[in-house]
C-alpha cells in the first residue's frame, strides 16, 4: 500500500494549487461555472484524503505514501511529502471542510477572486500538514497568510481591515522566531554532515545541546503559540473570527489553528523531546490558563461569533493539553480533539452565518425564539452544540475525555482545573442557546425562513461525523494510536519521563 | 629633451610600462560607454530623430551589455577570474555577477524611461545618455581592484545620477533632489577618497590585492590610520547605498527624482555600491573583519529598524519605497556581516531579487505618477484593484515579495542572508533582521489594502479619469512580477548563479 507508484500526496496539495490558477484564468462573468470549477477541484482533492485515510497501512507508526523531489539542492532543500497517523485526519479534516466552506456561504461579491483564493488556501493547508521538509512547512505555514489575509480583508465585515492586518502581523511575528530556529537546528545539528532541511534526517540527529535545544524549542514554540493561539497571544483570534467570512471563519477555526498544535507536536515535541518535557510545566500552564479565561470569556459575549470564537481558545487548550501530558491517551486524545473541533466549530460558523444571512445581526440580545420559526436549525444547532460541549455519545467528548484522562495520569492538578472548563463550556453555549432559540419570538425574529436543502445538504455530513466520531472512533483512533505511541516512546527514550503504566496498557496487551 | 635624458642615463627615468590592455575583459563598460557616445553622436548628425530611436539604441545598448556579460561569464567560470589593465580591474564571477545586475536595470529602466518622457514631453536623448554612463561607472565599480579605480566608477556613476535625479525642469522637487544629491554625495565622495588617502599611507598600496597581501603578512604599523581609512571608506561607500545613518539624502532625492531615475538610481547605485562594499569588505579587508564586523552589526541593525519604522508612517509612496529600499539595503548588510562565502552569495541573491522588485514598483510609480509625475500620495492607489486588476495584481506580487512572503523571491532573499547569519552564530541579528520584516509587512500590507479597498467616488476627482498604462511600462512590470514569482518557485538556478557569483577569499 506505501510503495504506490503515483505520487497521491503530491497530487493532494498540487490539485487546488492548479485549480486555483485554472480559477484565475476564467472569465468574471461567469461566477456559476467559477464556482463550480471551485467546488470540484475541492471535491475531488476531499475524495483523494478520504482514499488515503482507507489506504493508510493501520500497523504503520512512520511516514507513508512518501515522495521525495530535490528542490533547491544548493541549500539542502527538498519537497518531501509523507503522512502518518497524526496528520493522516488533520488531511482529511482539511479535505472535507473546503468542499463544504466553498459551497456553504453565500459569496457576495468577486466569486472569481475569493474561490481562487480559498483554493490557494487549501493547497497552503495540505501542503503544511504533508510536507516532511523544514523548509517547504515553513513555506506552507507562511503562505496561508496571504489568502486568509485576502479573505478576511475582502469579504470581511465593518473591522475586516483591521482584523486581517492583526492577523497577519501577529502570525508574521510569530513565525521570525521560527525561521531563526529552525536555521539555528540545521545548522547546529549539520556537525561537518551536508546541511539538510530532511526532518525525518534531523529528528535522527538530534545533537543539539541541551540549553540550545530548549531555546530552539521556544523559538518554534513562539510560532505555534501565536497559531494555536495559546494565552497571552491569543487576541489576533477573536477579531479575525468575528470579521472573516463565515467561509473564512470555518477554514481558520477548522483547519488554520490546527497548523499550530500539529506544528507543535509534530515538529516541537519530535525535534526536541527534552526540552518538551522540560518545559511541559509552562505550556500546560498557559494552556489551562487558555481554557478557563476562554470559557469565562465566553460567557460574557454579546456576539454569537465572538462566543465562539472565544470557545475555540478553550478548546484548543484542551489540545495542547493532552500534547503536554505526553501519554498515549493524552496525545491521542489531543490529535482527535483537533479533528473535532474543525468539525463542531466549523459547524458552529456555519450556522451562526446563516443566522446572520436571515437575520444581519449576530447580536444575541436581538435574537430570541428563533427554535420557533427554524426548528430545523435549531435541531442541527443542539446536535453541534452538544458535541462541542462534549456530551458523551458524540465526537467532543472521546477526545476531552481521552485528553483529561491522559493529562490526570501524569500531571494531575492541571487535569483537575481543565475540567471546569468543560463545565463552562456548557455554560456559555447552553446559556447562548437558551438566549437565542428559546422564549416567543419578537420583531424581525418572527417567521424567519427554516434550512434550505442546500443548507441542510451542507450540515448533513459534519453531523454524520459528529455521531459517528462519537459513537465508533475506533477506526480513527487504530491509525492515530501507533503513530502517538511512538512519539511517545521516542520521548521517553530521550528523556527520563515515563507515562504511567497504566497509560501504556495497550502495548503489553492486557487489556 | 626628456628623451635624450632618458637615453644619456638611463638609470634615471624608469621606462614607462604601457599596461596591456585587455579589451575584451571590459567589454560591457566600453559598450555602454560606446553606446552612450553614439547616442551623441546619432543626436547631432541624424535629421529625422523620432523618439523610439532613443530607446531603442539603449535596448540594444543594454542587450549586448548582457550579451558581453554573458559570455565573460563563461569564460571566466572555465578560465578563471582575469586581471587586467596592471591589475587595476579584475573580471571574476563576482563582477560578473554585477555587470549582468547592471545591464538588466540599463534594459528594464530604459523601458521606464519611454513611457515617462513621451508624457512629459521630453523628446531628447539626454535621459539615456546619463544612464548609460551611470551604468558604465557602475560596472567600473563592480570590476574594480583597485581604490582609485573604484572611486573613479563611484564619480562616473554618481555625476550622472545627480543630472538624472535634476532631469525634470519644470518640477521644483526635482531640482531640490539634485542639489541635495551632489552636496552630499560630492560630501561622502570627498570622505571616501580621504579613506583611500588614509588606507594608501598605512598599506602603501590603493591596489586591493596588494592591500591584502600586505595586511596578510604585516602587522599594519599605524592600525589607527588604517582603521580610520577602512572607516571612511564604509562611510563613502554607506552612503551610495543608503546605509543609516548616512541615509539622510534617500527620502527627498528619490521623492523628488523623476520615478524611472529614482528606479535606476535605486536599483543601479545599490547594486554598484554593494559590489564595492562587498569586495573591499569582505576580500581586500577580511584580515581586519575582527574590526568591522561589530561596527557591521551595528549599522545593519539601526539600518532595519530605522528603514522600515520610518516607512511606516510615510504618507508619500516614494517616500515610503525610499524606506523599504534602506530597509532593504539592512538586509544585504546582514550578509556581509556573516563574513562568509554563504553570506556574499545570500548578499548578491538579495541584490538579484531587489533589483527586479525595485524596478518593478518604480515602474508602477511611474504609470500612477500620471502627468507631472507629482501624484505620489498614497491614496491614488485606492481602489486601484478596481480599474487596474492586472496591475494591481502585478504590483501586489513585487510588494508581498518585498515583504517576505513565501514562494516569491523576496521571500528566498531574506531567508537566504538570514540563514548564512545563523550559521555565522550572529542570531540576535538574525531575529532582528526577520522582526523588521514584520514592521515592513505592516506597510506593504497597507498599501495592497488600499489597492483592494472600493475607491472614493467623486467624479470630479482626477484619479478618477482613466489610467494610461503604456506597453513599455507594462512590461516592466510583467518581467519584475514574472521573475520573482517564477525564481520563487524554481529558485535553484538564481541561487546557483549567486553561488558561483561568490567572492573568493
Amino acid at each position: 500500500m506505501n510503495d504506490l507508484d503515483f505520487p497521491i500526496l503530491s497530487a493532494i496539495v498540487l490539485l487546488p494549487a492548479a485549480a486555483a490558477v485554472v480559477v484565475a484564468l476564467l472569465p468574471r462573468s461567469r461566477p456559476d461555472v467559477v464556482r463550480l470549477v471551485g467546488f470540484l477541484a475541492a471535491l475531488a482533492t476531499g475524495v483523494l484524503t478520504v482514499w488515503l485515510a482507507f489506504a493508510f497501512d493501520k500497523g504503520d507508526a512512520g511516514y507513508q505514501f512518501v515522495s521525495q523531489h530535490h528542490w533547491i539542492a544548493d541549500l539542502g532543500i527538498s519537497w518531501i511529502v509523507g503522512v502518518d497517523g497524526i496528520s493522516l485526519f488533520l488531511v482529511v479534516l482539511t479535505g472535507v471542510l473546503f468542499p463544504i466552506a466553498l459551497i456553504g456561504p453565500k459569496v457576495h461579491r468577486d466569486v472569481k477572486s475569493y474561490t481562487a483564493w480559498m483554493l490557494v488556501l487549501e493547497a497552503g493547508c495540505l501542503g503544511s500538514f504533508l510536507s516532511l521538509d523544514l523548509f517547504v512547512f515553513f513555506l506552507f505555514f507562511e503562505i496561508t497568510l496571504v489568502p486568509m489575509y485576502f479573505i478576511i480583508g475582502g469579504w470581511g465585515y465593518e473591522n475586516r481591515v483591521y482584523a486581517s492586518v492583526k492577523f497577519f502581523l501577529y502570525t508574521l511575528f510569530g513565525s521570525a522566531f521560527m525561521l531563526v530556529g529552525m536555521l539555528a537546528l540545521v545548522f547546529l545539528s549539520a556537525k561537518g554532515r551536508p546541511v539538510t532541511f530532511d526532518f525525518r534526517e534531523l529528528a535522527e540527529r538530534g545533537a543539539l545541546a541541551e540549553n540550545t535545544a530548549r531555546w530552539v524549542f521556544l523559538a518554534f514554540t513562539a510560532a505555534f503559540a501565536v497559531k494555536i493561539p495559546l494565552f497571552p497571544v491569543h487576541t489576533w483570534l477573536p477579531d479575525a473570527h468575528t470579521e472573516a467570512p463565515t467561509a473564512g471563519s470555518v477554514i481558520l477555526a477548522g483547519v488554520l489553528l490546527k497548523l499550530g498544535t500539529y506544528g507543535i507536536l509534530r515538529f516541537g515535541v519530535t525535534l526536541f523531546p527534552a526540552a518538551a518535557v522540560d518545559l511541559a510545566p509552562l505550556l500546560l500552564t498557559l494552556a489551562t490558563i487558555g481554557i478557563i479565561y476562554g470559557a469565562l470569556v465566553a460567557t460574557v459575549q454579546k456576539d454569537l461569533k465572538r462566543l465562539v470564537a472565544y470557545s475555540s481558545v478553550a478548546h484548543l487548550g484542551f489540545i495542547v493539553l493532552g500534547t503536554f501530558a505526553l501519554t498515549n491517551q493524552g496525545v491521542s486524545g489531543g490529535v482527535l480533539q483537533m479533528v473535532n473541533h474543525g468539525l463542531s466549530t466549523g459547524a458552529l460558523f456555519l450556522l451562526v452565518g446563516m443566522i446572520y444571512e436571515r437575520r444581519h445581526t449576530r447580536q444575541i440580545s436581538e435574537l430570541n425564539g428563533l427554535q420557533k420559526s427554524m426548528p430545523v436549525l435549531a435541531a442541527v444547532f443542539t446536535v453541534v452544540m452538544l458535541s462541542s460541549i462534549g456530551l458523551p455519545g458524540l465526537n467532543g467528548f472521546v477526545g476531552e475525555f481521552l485528553v483529561l484522562v491522559g493529562t490526570f495520569i501524569t500531571r494531575r492538578w492541571w487535569a483537575v482545573v481543565a475540567t471546569a472548563g468543560v463545565i463552562l463550556a456548557a455554560l456559555y453555549l447552553l446559556w447562548a442557546y437558551q438566549r437565542v432559540f428559546h422564549g416567543t419570538p419578537t420583531g424581525d425574529n418572527v417567521g424567519l425562513p427554516d434550512m434550505t436543502w442546500r443548507e441542510r445538504a451542507v450540515m448533513a455530513p459534519l453531523v454524520i461525523l459528529i455521531v459517528f466520531l462519537g459513537v465508533y472512533p475506533k477506526p480513527v483512533l487504530d491509525r492515530i494510536n501507533p503513530s502517538v505511541e511512538a512519539l511517545v516512546s521516542r520521548v521517553e527514550k530521550a528523556t527520563d519521563h515515563r507515562q504511567p503504566a497504566v497509560a501504556s496498557r495497550r502495548e503489553t496487551g492486557d487489556r | 629633451m626628456t628623451i635624450l635624458l632618458a637615453q644619456a642615463n638611463p638609470t634615471l627615468i624608469a621606462p614607462i610600462h604601457v599596461p596591456n590592455v585587455e579589451y575584451s575583459a571590459m567589454l560591457p563598460a566600453l559598450i555602454l560607454i560606446g553606446g552612450a557616445l553614439l547616442l551623441l553622436l546619432v543626436v547631432s548628425v541624424v535629421r529625422s530623430r523620432p523618439p523610439w530611436l532613443w530607446t531603442g539604441m539603449t535596448l540594444a545598448t543594454g542587450a549586448a551589455t548582457m550579451v558581453s556579460s554573458l559570455v565573460l561569464w563563461f569564460d571566466v567560470r572555465d578560465d578563471g577570474p582575469r586581471r587586467v589593465v596592471a591589475d587595476a580591474l579584475v573580471v571574476d564571477g563576482f563582477a560578473v555577477f554585477f555587470m549582468v545586475l547592471i545591464a538588466v536595470t540599463v534594459i528594464l529602466g530604459a523601458l521606464l524611461a519611454t513611457t515617462y518622457l513621451d508624457r512629459e514631453g521630453f523628446p531628447g536623448p539626454e535621459f539615456y545618455v546619463l544612464m548609460l554612463l551611470s551604468a558604465s561607472g557602475a560596472v567600473v565599480m563592480a570590476s574594480a581592484n583597485d581604490l582609485i579605480v573604484l572611486f573613479l566608477g563611484l564619480e562616473i556613476l554618481s555625476i550622472a545620477l545627480y543630472v538624472l535625479a535634476g532631469f525634470h525642469p519644470r518640477r521644483l522637487e526635482s531640482k531640490e533632489a539634485a542639489m541635495k544629491y551632489f552636496v552630499l554625495g560630492a560630501f561622502s565622495s570627498a570622505l571616501f577618497l580621504y579613506g583611500v588617502a588614509l588606507v594608501y599611507g598605512a598599506t602603501g598600496s590603493t591596489n586591493l590585492g596588494s592591500i591584502r597581501t600586505f595586511l596578510a603578512s604585516n602587522v599594519a604599523p599605524n592600525g589607527g590610520v588604517l582603521l580610520a581609512g577602512v572607516a571612511l571608506l564604509l562611510v563613502g561607500l554607506g552612503f551610495k547605498v543608503a546605509v543609516v545613518p548616512f541615509h539622510t539624502w534617500t527620502p527627498d532625492v528619490y521623492q523628488g527624482s523623476p520615478s524611472p531615475a529614482t528606479g535606476f538610481m535605486a536599483a543601479a547605485a545599490k547594486a554598484a555600491g554593494f559590489a564595492g562594499l562587498l569586495r573591499v569588505f569582505f576580500s581586500t579587508f577580511s584580515t581586519l573583519r575582527l574590526d568591522w564586523r561589530p561596527v557591521v552589526f551595528v549599522l545593519a541593525v539601526i539600518t532595519l529598524l530605522v528603514g522600515s519604522v520610518l516607512a511606516v508612517v510615510q504618507t508619500d509612496i516614494k517616500r515610503m519605497l525610499a524606506y523599504s529600499s534602506i530597509s532593504h539595503a539592512g538586509y544585504v548588510l546582514i550578509g556581509l556581516q556573516a563574513a562568509s562565502s554563504a553570506g556574499i552569495a545570500g548578499s548578491l541573491f538579495y541584490l538579484l531579487a531587489y533589483t527586479f522588485m525595485v524596478l518593478g514598483s518604480f515602474a508602477v510609480v511611474t504609470v500612477m505618477g500620471r502627468q507631472g509625475d507629482a501624484d505620489h500620495d498614497l491614496s491614488a492607489y485606492r481602489g486601484l484593484a478596481s480599474r487596474r486588476p492586472a496591475l494591481a495584481l502585478a504590483f501586489t506580487v513585487l510588494l508581498l515579495s518585498q515583504a517576505g512572503v513565501p514562494f516569491t523571491t523576496g521571500f528566498l532573499a531574506k531567508f537566504y542572508v538570514i540563514s548564512a547569519a545563523v550559521q555565522s552564530r550572529s542570531y540576535a541579528l538574525a531575529l532582528i533582521g526577520m522582526l523588521s520584516a514584520v514592521i515592513a509587512a505592516f506597510f506593504y500590507l497597507r498599501i495592497t489594502v488600499l489597492m483592494y479597498t472600493p475607491p472614493a467616488d467623486d467624479g470630479a476627482d482626477v484619479r478618477s479619469r482613466p489610467l494610461a498604462v503604456p506597453a513599455a511600462t507594462a512590461l516592466v512590470v510583467g518581467v519584475a512580477a514574472a521573475f520573482t514569482i517564477a525564481f520563487g518557485l524554481v529558485p535553484a538556478p538564481m541561487i546557483h548563479f549567486a553561488r558561483q557569483a561568490t567572492l573568493l577569499l
